[in-house]
């Protein structure tokens, strides 16, 4: 039993504990406590009033019961009478307990909030705060609702004491951070934003934390403490080191004050005023002086202290990134703590320098550190630190230094620790793939990065890998042939058998005229590693024996053989079985021809994420992207693939793509796909009432042009279009609507290749009978719609569309019907223009005027001078030049107020570059829209488009 | 010209079976894929210094002391308790003091037989959570004099009082070692009741 019980010691609960210790195993302490839980249940429900002391020990027991790691189902009720208790120990517990172990139980939360109402007013400062720190440490919503009105006021109040005042500031605080909608902004900030000036440094501690979170989400209404923080900065940072007396640490004058400060600051950009400005690079460079200070002291709190301060200075420093002179001193700081001998240093300087990498400013200082950084990874003890210096090998690499790094992270791998193997497998992927000069080097990379920790190597690796090949035919057969060497080792990774599957099953014959990989050989290599794949590769290694069939017929028969063993055509897995019933099938009945065309190579994949979509998101937000500045990193270096970043969770039939058999039954109202791509897909979202939900607000550019749709409906019975013309630059939206019908349509479009969902609504309550919708162009196979549309129903027809050379002249859609009694005939304008097939292209300003000039053939060149139709609006002009498919060039054109666009429009023949230029008048409200393109037609086509539209 | 193939709206009901293989390589065309995945390829901006918890442990793994200053809820706590002690006691001496955990970062001291750990955000100071550590083992030592593990283990609430005087909300409140251990030695004068306080003038 020891004796160090202080202040008011209990003695029963001193003996508890002792108790619990002495027990010499799990099952006596169990039965230990159980005992003392089952007295002091009776004792909570025994006649007799307890006095407060034993509600205090009993509830103390129970806290201590439940530290241990026991479940506690009772005492709360107690412990909430202990609050109303006069005497200040038992409030103490009780507070405590609640602190501990309440979560928000509605009933209880309520008692609570009163005897916290009665302690907040009681203007006994200790009372308050017990109740501030109860409030802190629970901040549950009820809470924020009771008292996020309440505790501005004491905050401010002058004649609230200091201690509580910090209290006050930091519970208010936690609650802004549970539940910042329940605390109001009003004239209390302006008065917080002064105690920053206050004389008691506790106080000024507290309420720094507190600015800083408010200022983050309310950056304009705290812009006053910039200065404020700034001269309290300088004031502690030139301060000798025993001015703060009690706020001194280890001879560091106020260092949590200090970096509370240098974070506030980090919430806004360099100072605007020149004065304000000066002091605080002033301090930075104070800070940074100290550095080279002798230490005042050998305690390691001193350096730490220290360094704590320059380490967020530095933050500050990189945060701005406008002072080359203070980044690169702190790059050099940072490199002289990279051969500290603390750890600690070590990390932090790995750590702190990965951000100093991304300054334009400091990149190259930076760099000068990879060997001491290469050497980290190869001699560092502590993985924590390694994973710093891959980190920062990462975030140095550029194209001049690329080949070294990926080859010290490849090296590194080899031994590298299990919990960081994935995330390297990862850099090296994407640097191997950023800075690829050479792709054969990419494909080595990869290969390598799939022998030594191909457990690492997750999906979206090798597919990327797979992506580029087929998107570089300049690599194809150098892929082809270095998989083939792979797979001959004895024991591969299964990711290697996939990758080796998929690019011999495209490639092989890049490589096939070779003896030493004839077709059989490379067949029969890849059969040697299939009974020891799992099935997922099994399924891929099948569709690569079904594309050998194709690509060398003289082994079809061995292919065939394999494919009718009893070991497929039986197979237990019905997937595994499946194909290989299709794919003899496929073999033995279709005709060369037909076996051509199904297995053809695989298209280059569709372009990543087009500039229109980033453009778009950029507008909404930048949360909805979440890198930018990535996206925008690697669309200039120089990369081919890209796709949308969207996830296509439809169903476009995966058969339709390679086999195009699958003729399943036809239904009505299939759900449109959530197709891939266009955020203005979402107007359209909802499957099923597709057409319907054309609510306005969605966006306000769609609802602009739709309504001149909507206004001529009636007037239609049965000619052309009305909102033809909207669908220039949207590409979903009502075609067409009268009391009858309507149609809606929604599609997408890439490079040269579309795809139009068309919705037939009947607005009736009767059924349409004879329902065919017939496209008026060229040579078409109809497929029929369902012949009947039921009242209130809606189909769907999808239209795959392929833009063979430039056209003029829109599809035609003309719908029969009979409703009622009545035949109905109906035309419609399909709006399928020239420019949908336009990809953006994004480039210079000194790119798009070279070009420009090489356009210069006055027949390259049309121009059109207009009024505007509608008002003259820059943010909508920009929107339709987006939604009209070229890239929008900000910065390009000398005169802000003009717009430029830069894209090609894709056919299956040739790709036409066009360039486009508007010049709004807004005094006389006209447009001069200029348009060059390498055709005239083109040109031409494309200025009476865009020019309906402004 | 043009060419429409028309195909029929059935297609969309094939159910997406089979050939799965070949269909996902063509969703997912694109680096960024790569590169979201790569969580530490991304730079974030800077937070206030926030603690998650602050766990008090021994060598042998006993857990002393938990404050917890974001909501969870037990079963959450003891899972994560029981990893980061694990994670610790794993360490040897010659490491950092830092950890990545999950979103967060550990930074861990021993001090005796006890190790002090908290969890803060992932751009904090790691350097002065250090020292945050090192004041609440001053802080403890100026109350208890001489503070040892078995004066945590008797006195726990008392643990929690000083720590709630230092730290409130995982914010530190008051870095002056005199006025924190003032405010605990007061609370323990404060044996006579309310009624007798209230008469002495408060302010």
């Amino acid at each position: 039993m020891p004796a160090v019980s202080k202040g008011d010691g209990m003695r029963g609960l001193a003996v508890f504990i002792s108790d619990i210790r002495n027990c010499k195993s799990k099952e006596a302490e169990i039965k230990r406590i159980n005992k003392e839980l089952a007295n002091i249940r009776s004792k909570f429900k025994g006649d007799k009033a307890l006095d407060g002391y034993s509600k205090k020990k009993y509830v103390c027991k129970l806290l201590f019961i439940f530290l241990l790691g026991h479940d506690i189902d009772f005492g709360h009720m107690e412990a909430v009478n202990l609050l109303s208790s006069n005497r200040y120990t038992e409030k103490q517990i009780g507070y405590l307990f609640i602190s501990v172990l309440v979560n928000s139980n509605s009933e209880l939360i309520r008692l609570i909030n009163n005897a916290i109402k009665n302690d907040l007013a009681s203007r006994n400062p200790t009372f308050m705060g017990l109740a501030l720190h109860c409030i802190a440490n629970v901040g549950s919503r009820e809470m924020a609702e009771a008292f996020a009105g309440e505790i501005p006021k004491i905050l401010v109040a002058g004649d609230t004491m200091d201690s509580v005042k910090q209290s006050a500031a930091l519970c208010l605080l936690r609650l802004y951070r549970t539940s910042p909608d329940l605390v109001p902004m009003g004239d209390w900030t302006s008065r917080v934003v002064h105690l920053l000036n206050d004389q008691h440094l506790g106080v000024v501690t507290a309420a720094t934390s507190l600015i800083t979170t408010l200022a983050q989400k309310n950056p304009e209404e705290f812009k006053t403490s910039v200065s404020l923080a700034v001269s309290r900065l300088s004031r502690i940072v030139t301060s000798a080191s025993t001015d703060l007396q009690d706020y001194t640490y280890y001879f560091v004058p106020a260092p949590w004050l200090s970096v509370k400060l240098l974070r506030l600051l980090q919430c806004y950009p360099p100072p605007e005023d020149p004065a304000v400005r000066g002091r605080l690079t002033e301090c930075l460079e104070t800070i940074l002086n100290k550095a080279q200070e002798p230490p005042k002291s050998k305690k390691v709190q001193h350096s730490n202290a220290k360094n704590a301060v320059l380490f967020e200075a530095i933050s500050l420093i990189i945060h701005h990134d406008s002072e080359p002179n203070l980044l690169v001193r702190a790059c050099n700081q940072l490199g002289q703590f990279l051969q500290h001998r603390e750890t600690n240093l070590r990390y932090l300087a790995l750590e702190s320098m990965c951000t100093l990498a991304s300054s334009e400013f400091s990149h190259e200082a930076v760099k000068t550190h990879i060997e001491t950084v290469i050497n980290a990874l190869k001699t560092e003890r502590d993985v924590s630190v390694r994973q710093r210096a891959v980190d920062l090998l990462y975030a140095m690499c550029d194209r001049s230094n690329a080949q070294q790094i990926v080859a010290e992270m490849l090296n590194y791998l080899e031994t590298a620790d299990y919990s960081i193997r994935e995330e390297i497998v990862l850099k090296v992927a994407i640097l191997a793939e950023k800075y690829a000069v050479d792709y054969t080097w990419y494909v080595d990379t990869i290969l390598n990065l799939i022998r030594i920790a191909g457990d690492y190597v997750s999906e979206e690796v090798w597919y990327r890998v797979i992506q580029i090949v087929i998107n570089r035919d300049d690599v194809q057969g150098y892929a082809a042939k270095t998989v083939f060497e792979a797979l001959q080792a004895p024991a591969c990774h299964e990711n290697l058998v996939k990758v080796g599957g998929y690019i011999l099953g495209e490639f092989g014959n890049l490589i096939a005229g070779d003896p030493r990989s004839s077709p059989l050989i490379q067949f029969n290599l890849l059969h040697s590693k299939f009974h020891l794949c799992s099935v997922p590769t099994r399924a891929l290694l099948l569709s690569t024996y079904i594309k050998f069939v194709n690509l060398f017929p003289e082994i079809k028969t061995t292919i065939q053989d394999v494919l009718r063993s009893d070991s497929q055509l039986k197979n237990a897995d019905v997937e595994l079985q499946q194909r290989a019933v299709e794919y003899l099938r496929l073999s033995t009945i279709a005709s060369t021809d037909i076996l051509a065309t199904v297995l053809e190579e695989m298209p280059p994949f569709p372009e990543r994420e087009s500039s229109i979509l980033a453009k778009l998101k950029k507008k909404k937000g930048p949360g909805t992207v979440t890198d930018l500045e990535e996206i925008k990193k690697e669309r200039s270096s120089d990369m081919n693939g890209s796709a949308e970043p969207t996830s296509v969770n439809s169903t476009p039939s995966p058969s339709a793509d390679l086999l195009g058999l699958g003729a399943a039954p036809l239904t009505n109202s299939a759900p449109p796909p959530s197709s891939s791509g266009s955020l203005l897909v979402d107007v359209f979202s909802d499957s099923a009432s597709a057409v319907a939900p054309l609510a306005p607000g969605s966006d306000d550019n769609f609802n602009l042009s739709l309504k001149t749709g909507l206004e001529k409906k009636n007037t239609i019975t049965s000619s052309f279009v009305p909102a033809y013309g909207m669908f220039v630059c949207k590409n979903n939206g009502v075609l067409f609507e009268n009391q009858l019908l309507q149609i809606g349509l929604k599609s997408e479009f890439r490079q040269n290749l579309g795809r139009m969902f068309i919705f037939y609504g009947n607005k009736t309550s009767t059924q349409f009978l004879n329902f065919t919708p017939t496209f008026l162009c060229l040579n078409l196979q109809t497929k029929p719609v369902d012949p009947t549309v039921d009242g209130g129903a809606q189909v769907q027809q999808v239209v795959n569309i392929e833009c063979v050379s430039d056209f003029m002249e829109a599809p035609i859609l003309n719908i029969q019907f009979r409703y009622g009694g009545t035949f109905q005939n109906l035309s419609v304008k399909l709006p399928i223009t020239l420019n949908k097939f336009f990809q953006p292209t994004e480039m210079s300003s000194q790119d798009f005027f070279q070009r420009w000039k090489q356009l210069s053939n006055p027949k390259q060149e049309v121009q059109n001078i207009f009024k505007a139709k509608h008002p003259m609006d820059a943010e909508i002009t920009k929107a339709k030049i987006i939604g009209f498919g070229s890239a929008l060039l900000e910065e390009v054109d000398p005169n802000p107020a003009n717009f430029v666009g830069a894209g090609i429009i894709h056919t299956k023949t040739t790709q036409i570059g066009c360039l486009l230029r508007l010049e709004p008048n807004l005094q006389a409200q006209m447009y001069r829209l200029t348009l060059r393109t390498s055709k005239e037609a083109v040109s031409q086509r494309l200025c009476e488009l865009l020019s309906e539209q402004f | 010209m043009l060419h429409i193939l028309l195909a029929p709206a059935a297609y969309q009901q094939i159910p997406a079976r089979g050939y799965g293989d070949l269909l996902i390589y063509r969703q997912s065309c694109s680096c960024l894929a790569l590169i979201q995945l790569c969580r530490r390829a991304q730079v974030s901006k800077a937070q206030p210094f926030k603690i998650h918890f602050i766990l008090l442990f021994s060598r042998q793994g006993k857990l002393r002391l938990q404050k917890w200053y974001t909501t969870l809820p037990d079963k959450e706590k003891k899972k994560i308790i029981r990893e980061i002690v694990q994670i610790i006691l794993s360490r040897n001496q010659k490491t950092s003091s830092f950890v990545d955990w999950k979103d967060l970062k550990l930074v861990y001291k021993r001090y005796a037989s006890l190790y002090f750990c908290c969890a803060i955000e992932d751009q904090d100071n790691e350097l002065l959570t250090l020292e945050v550590v090192h004041r609440y083992v001053e802080l403890l030592d100026r109350y208890f004099g001489n503070v040892c593990e078995l004066d945590i283990i008797f006195n726990f609430e008392k643990a929690y009082f000083i720590l709630d005087e230092f730290i409130i909300g995982g914010e530190v409140q008051e870095t002056s070692k005199r006025s924190a251990v003032k405010a605990i030695e007061d609370s323990d004068m404060l044996q006579e009741t309310v009624e007798e306080y209230m008469n002495k003038p408060a302010f």
